[in-house]
């Protein structure tokens, strides 16, 4: 279960290296938690919005590209385009990498 | 205050700390020092979130809970009963899971703040000490502002700004025994207020009803605002799409500049500047402030330090700039997001993440990134949003809205099935359902 294997790095990480190691990117964490009011808790949705736990990391970072294009748009992005357009590639990559470790 | 690294550096070192370092000792258990303790006030969408994020990224934080009501009512969805399309059960949910999920869950209310002792009481006579204490409140209705709004007014005209079965569930059986042929009269506060598109949204939600039930009707809005203060150009489609806006068989007459200045629940009569509206059922929001236990800490202060409306805090921590070892949360804050769940929830987030750095002696996410989406229902199954990204500016110490962010291009049915996904997602994200 990913909630403990973050925590087990996070000791680990941690354990005599206070101030420096970064066994987790809580950076990264705290922007992907911020999907889970829309796609639910870990990216596990209810109902319409799609899922996006465990997607493959190349498909997500395009989806996220095409929103911010415009190259997905009308029906298949209804509001999606007006929140990647807020986030850089280097992001869209770490969210990338993210969602796709989770099962 | 400010977190630039050298003051952060600087408070780790300090007494004013003492939380922060026993957290850095205690971040491995088995050296078995204290564990920081955290108590949050309010299990709404900012408190429920910030104690139940809190947990999952740090265990070793102790969470202690307080929250006065034993359910959880949402707003959110709540216009949504009083169209009649679900009940109050729909959007009742209990908090069993949020209470196993921290270690000190405790339906109490709290009377008092003492933040020179780190300590927090309550009404049923017990004390709480803390390292951190997270405020999660909401608003404070101020019903002494319109005249005549006193406790007697109040078993009959309601706001149904705060969800309950006294508030909503009234409202709702108020309206369903109006006439055909009645007036529904209902008020914008002034911005900001809670919620921006929620009195337009209960404007449709009411409309949607009547329109079936009694069609003779009229809903008359009394905005305290000069315009439509959210998503009007999408509203007022939908008021004319619906609910005959702009023609004589209009369901909806709108007055802006209209704050309601008193009522009569005698003569049930509202009073605005301009006009004295007689109607079959009120429903006045007064105007709002930050929650109380914002002022018992102290924190209900602007920028500038002075006593206002909202909390001032810094973006990277929901630290009040007045107050240390004190956050608000949510709708209880001086930002520039609007006052929605989708924000509280967020803000809950924020604010633990940055705690868990903090007491594991690392610096909070200096750029942090936010964001906000208002679903409204526009009719019976009809729906559409406003999104906006937040980043924060280091230089301007503010949130800074991104490029791109904005409303559906139209209302669809598409967009009413991610309504009603997001607010399943939202209530679990933030209850652990
Ligand atoms: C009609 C309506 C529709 C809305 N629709 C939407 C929507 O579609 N989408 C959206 O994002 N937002 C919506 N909102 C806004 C949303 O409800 C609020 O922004 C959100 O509830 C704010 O969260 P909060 O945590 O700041 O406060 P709250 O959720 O109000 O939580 C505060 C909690 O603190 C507790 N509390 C207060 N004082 C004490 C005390 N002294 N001791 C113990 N506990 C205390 C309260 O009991 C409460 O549980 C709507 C609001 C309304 C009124
Ligand atoms: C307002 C709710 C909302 C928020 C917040 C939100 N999403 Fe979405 N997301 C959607 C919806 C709805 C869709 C379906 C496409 C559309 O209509 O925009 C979607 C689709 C997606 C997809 C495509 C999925 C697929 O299978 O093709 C990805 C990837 C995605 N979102 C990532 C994110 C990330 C990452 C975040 C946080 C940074 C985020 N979303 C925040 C609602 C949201």
């Amino acid at each position: 279960m990913k909630k403990s294997l973050v925590v087990s790095l996070l000791l680990a990480g941690t354990l005599g290296a206070v101030a420096t190691a970064h066994a987790v990117d809580s950076r990264t964490r705290f922007m992907a938690a911020n999907c889970g009011y829309c796609h639910g808790t870990d990216g596990k949705s209810r109902g319409a919005i799609p899922s996006i736990a465990g997607l493959d990391k190349a498909y997500f970072v395009q989806q996220m590209k095409d929103f911010r294009s415009g190259a997905r748009s009308g029906a298949a992005s209804t509001v999606m385009h007006q929140h990647a357009t807020g986030y850089t590639d280097e992001e869209f990559e770490k969210l990338g990498e993210w969602f796709s470790k989770i099962k | 205050m400010a977190f630039d690294r050298r003051d952060f550096l600087k408070a780790s070192a300090g007494a004013a700390a003492l939380g922060t370092l026993a957290g850095c000792a205690a971040q491995a258990p088995t050296v078995g020092k204290a564990r920081p303790k955290v108590v949050v006030v309010g299990a709404g969408f900012g408190g429920a979130t910030c104690a139940r994020y809190m947990k999952m990224w740090d265990p070793n934080i102790e969470v202690t809970l307080i929250e006065a009501n034993d359910m959880f009512v949402s707003c959110p969805f709540s216009n949504t009963v009083l169209a009649g399309m679900n009940k109050m059960e729909d959007i009742t949910f209990s908090y069993d899971n949020l209470k196993k999920a921290v270690d000190n869950f405790v339906v109490d209310y709290v009377t008092g703040i003492d933040t020179a002792k780190r300590s927090v009481a309550t009404r049923g006579g017990k004390t709480f000490a803390y390292d951190h204490l997270v405020l999660g409140g909401g608003i404070e209705l101020l019903f002494d502002q319109v005249q005549g709004y006193d406790a007697e007014a109040q078993k009959v005209i309601k706001h149904a700004w705060k969800a309950g079965a006294d508030q909503t569930g009234v409202l709702r059986a108020q309206l369903e025994a109006m006439p055909d042929g009645g007036v529904f009269a209902m008020s914008v506060p002034k911005a900001p207020y809670r919620c921006p598109p929620g009195p337009y949204e209960r404007a449709c939600m009411v409309a949607t009803y009547l329109k079936k039930a009694k069609p003779r009707s009229k809903i008359i809005i009394l905005d305290g605002n000069e315009d439509i203060a959210s998503k009007k150009g999408l509203f007022l489609a939908a008021w004319k799409k619906h609910y005959g806006y702009g023609t004589d068989k209009s369901l909806i007459d709108y007055r802006p500049n209209n704050m309601p200045r008193s009522v009569d629940p005698k003569k049930m009569m509202v009073g605005t500047e301009f006009d004295d509206v007689k109607a079959d059922v009120i429903n006045v929001v007064p105007p709002m402030r930050a929650a109380k236990i914002c002022g018992l800490a102290g924190v209900r202060r602007g920028l500038d330090g002075k006593e206002g409306p909202w909390c001032a805090i810094d973006y990277r921590s929901f630290e009040s700039l007045h107050v240390k070892n004190v956050y608000v949360l949510g709708d209880s804050t001086l930002t520039n997001f609007p006052k929605s769940g989708s924000v509280a929830n967020n803000t809950g987030k924020m604010c633990a993440a940055a705690i868990v750095e903090m007491v594991n002696g690392r610096e909070p996410d200096q750029a942090p990134v936010v964001t906000n989406t208002c679903y409204s229902a526009t009719s019976e199954g009809t729906a559409m949003h406003v999104a906006t990204v937040f980043r924060y500016d280091p230089a301007g110490k503010s949130m800074v809205a991104q490029k791109g962010g904005g409303v559906s291009a139209e209302e669809s049915e598409l967009e009413f099935a991610y309504m009603e996904s997001w607010a399943q997602n939202v209530w679990a994200d933030t209850l652990g359902l």
